[in-house]
């Protein structure tokens, strides 16, 4: 394993633990009674089959979906019905499975709308763009430029996105994210329909984000070398249900694990 | 060939940003104010400012505030005439009740006023979108033109049901009314132009700005990164009046002197977003090229006949240019249906490789 042969991981307290989450639309029970926890600066996987509830998870936990069932605790605090954009500023941020960019936008500027809850300058001030407001704008610039060299996408800062391909396109999400400076990062199948060599790139940026920002990522991915490879611990569900839990060999070991995957013979 | 970034590096982020980082570009701005400002009034006669230049202007001004709404913000509004009638029929009260206020403030007053008239119609949009949306701002033109015609408070009951620019004065120069000249009137609009144009230049490019492009886009995304859509709508809703209701209150005390409903109808409103579409949405300089167009032209074709000396009645001229200008609309918007904004760029981009693009 990659980890292994880097500095020791330090796994912190718990940071966010979802208990006993229940969702359902109409008659499809989405989630039912899932309970797992994230700890701090950790990398939680979650996997299985297609409309096993994954996605729907990430959306509970970023308060997209309102649970009918269930506790999600965020940082020791108890969550209630929640707004959708009271997540960001409790420090939560993600990517999505279909690329969500602004496409109109250059990729500068749609990484820099990822601070937009720290730019804090009023109207006023905004209008005349000087000052404060200039102070403020050209801080953030440097903060968003130190993603920019990060991801290495300083050839496309001024592009519009709409016309940036496909794996291009995933990584400006994931500095789009990381401009927020998150707590727990949401990476919904961030590798979905990449090669192996932007795969690779993907899961040395998890890695190094995971390092160097410290952030705590919770991701969904179908590539299940990626997954064993890259996560501390992984979480399996099926039809809505948690059938395993544990660390990459555990859950690859795990008899409900092969049986989702590769169906059961009923005979 | 002269048109050329090389060699002009840009060291620091700031400079960067420059809304014209292109050092020609400058130039040429710099130049158009400067005959904006010292030549046009000294050149142009009383008939081309009063029918041609100020109306121009004004246009503008309302066209840079619905492409804030529409082109920035994603929300298409067909209340851009009711906006402009608040911003006019306000300072007319506003005047009247308080003449010693000085009418620069009465004018920004009521643009303030247009704004809050704004919001409140901007509400709908949280709900509903695109077209949907623009039929519920169908209902803030119709609703608010009805009032200003009903209600005689509006009016101060005179007995034409209009309202009339009093004479006012500015640093003791008599900038409305019956004698205010049409180049003091032309330098207040164009001041006002060339102040909010910067200052919605200003907005967009910062963090308003960019939340208003991200509810444009993608408004899920843009609430989950943690932007309130009901706040930044509002807000452009808002800010888009308050331009709006500048340029009515502009189109009554410096360009017509007086006006009743009729002058804010939904035909201005059209008028307006065709601007926008036509000039470019989402872009300042688009807006005020629309605007050119859809002012500048018609007179160009009417006065075209007389012009090659060819005797045309006065009906016959004004459906031959009635059809020419929708056909050139219609030209226009195949040929690229980004508008003169992106003719622009694509100009600029050419003229970067002249005369040698290999």
């Amino acid at each position: 394993m990659a980890q292994d042969m880097t500095k020791p991981r330090n796994i912190g307290d718990v940071l966010l633990n979802v208990e006993n989450i229940s969702i359902a639309f109409g008659g499809v029970k989405a989630l039912d009674g899932v309970s797992f926890d994230v700890r701090e600066h950790e990398i939680l996987a979650i996997i299985g089959p297609n409309g096993a509830g994954k996605s729907s998870m990430l959306n509970c936990i970023n308060g997209f979906y309102h649970p009918q069932d269930g506790i999600i605790t965020f940082k020791g605090t108890p969550r209630q019905r929640m707004q959708t954009h009271e997540a960001a500023a409790q420090g939560i941020a993600r990517t999505f499975q279909n690329i969500a960019l602004f496409k109109g936008m250059s990729t500068l500027d749609n990484i820099m709308t990822g601070r937009n809850l720290k730019m804090k300058k009023n109207l006023l001030w905004q209008a005349l763009y000087f000052g404060p407001a200039l102070t403020e704008e050209l801080e953030h610039r440097a903060k968003v430029e130190e993603i920019i060299d990060f991801l290495e996408i300083e050839a496309i800062r001024k592009t519009p996105v709409g016309k940036l391909p496909y794996g291009l396109q995933k990584r400006v999400e994931l500095g789009r994210a990381l401009a927020a400076e998150p707590d727990l990062l949401l990476l919904d199948e961030p590798m979905a329909g990449m090669n192996h060599e932007e795969k690779e790139d993907m899961c040395r940026y998890i890695l190094d984000v995971n390092d160097e920002f410290g952030a705590t990522i919770v991701l969904i991915e179908h590539d299940m070398s990626v997954v064993m490879d890259i996560s501390d611990r992984v979480v399996v569900l099926d039809y809505g249900r948690k059938i395993a839990a544990g660390t990459p060999d555990e859950v690859r070991a795990n008899q409900d694990v092969i049986d989702a995957y590769l169906g059961v013979s009923h005979d | 060939m002269f048109y050329r970034e090389s060699g002009q590096f840009k060291t620091s982020y700031q400079k960067d940003q420059q809304v014209f980082p292109i050092a020609q570009d400058r130039i040429f701005i710099a130049l158009l104010l400067v005959v904006a400002f010292a030549v046009v009034p000294f050149v142009a006669d009383e008939y081309w400012l009063q029918a041609v230049i100020i109306p121009f202007l004004i246009f503008s001004l309302a066209a840079v505030g619905l492409n804030l709404l529409t082109g920035y913000a994603g929300q298409v509004s067909l209340g851009t005439g009711a906006f402009m009638a608040v911003g006019a029929y306000a300072t007319y009260k506003i005047t009247t009740a308080f003449p010693e206020i000085n009418i620069v403030i009465v004018f920004l007053m009521s643009g303030m006023v247009a704004a809050g008239v704004g919001i409140v119609f901007g509400l709908p949009s949280l709900r509903i979108k695109g077209f949907y949306l623009a039929v519920a701002t169908l209902a803030a033109q119709f609703f608010i033109l009805w009032l200003f015609n009903k209600v005689g408070w509006f009016f101060n009951d005179s007995p034409s049901g209009t309202i009339t620019a009093p004479p006012r004065t500015l640093f003791g120069i008599m900038i409305s009314g019956p004698e205010a000249t049409a180049e003091v009137r032309y330098f207040v609009s164009l001041t006002f132009l060339v102040v909010f144009t910067v200052i919605a230049k200003n907005i967009v490019r910062g963090r308003i700005g960019r939340s208003w492009m991200a509810i444009r886009d993608m408004d899920i995304a843009a609430e989950i990164i943690g932007i309130q859509p009901l706040k930044t709508k509002l807000m452009a809703f808002a800010i888009s009046s308050f331009y709006c209701g500048l340029a009515g209150a502009l189109s009554v005390f410096a360009w017509l002197g007086g006006a009743e409903t009729e002058a804010f109808s939904i035909a201005i409103s059209f008028q307006v977003l065709f601007m926008i579409i036509i000039g470019g949405l989402g872009s300042i300089m688009g807006s005020i090229m629309g605007a050119a167009f859809i002012t500048l032209v018609p007179i160009f074709l009417t006065n075209m006949p007389a012009m090659f000396g060819i005797p045309m009645a006065t009906d016959l001229s004004k459906h031959i240019e009635e059809i020419v200008f929708g056909g050139l609309i219609v030209f226009l918007l195949i040929v690229e249906p980004h508008g003169f904004a992106r003719l622009w760029q694509i100009g600029k981009e050419k003229l970067r490789q002249w005369p040698f693009p290999y």
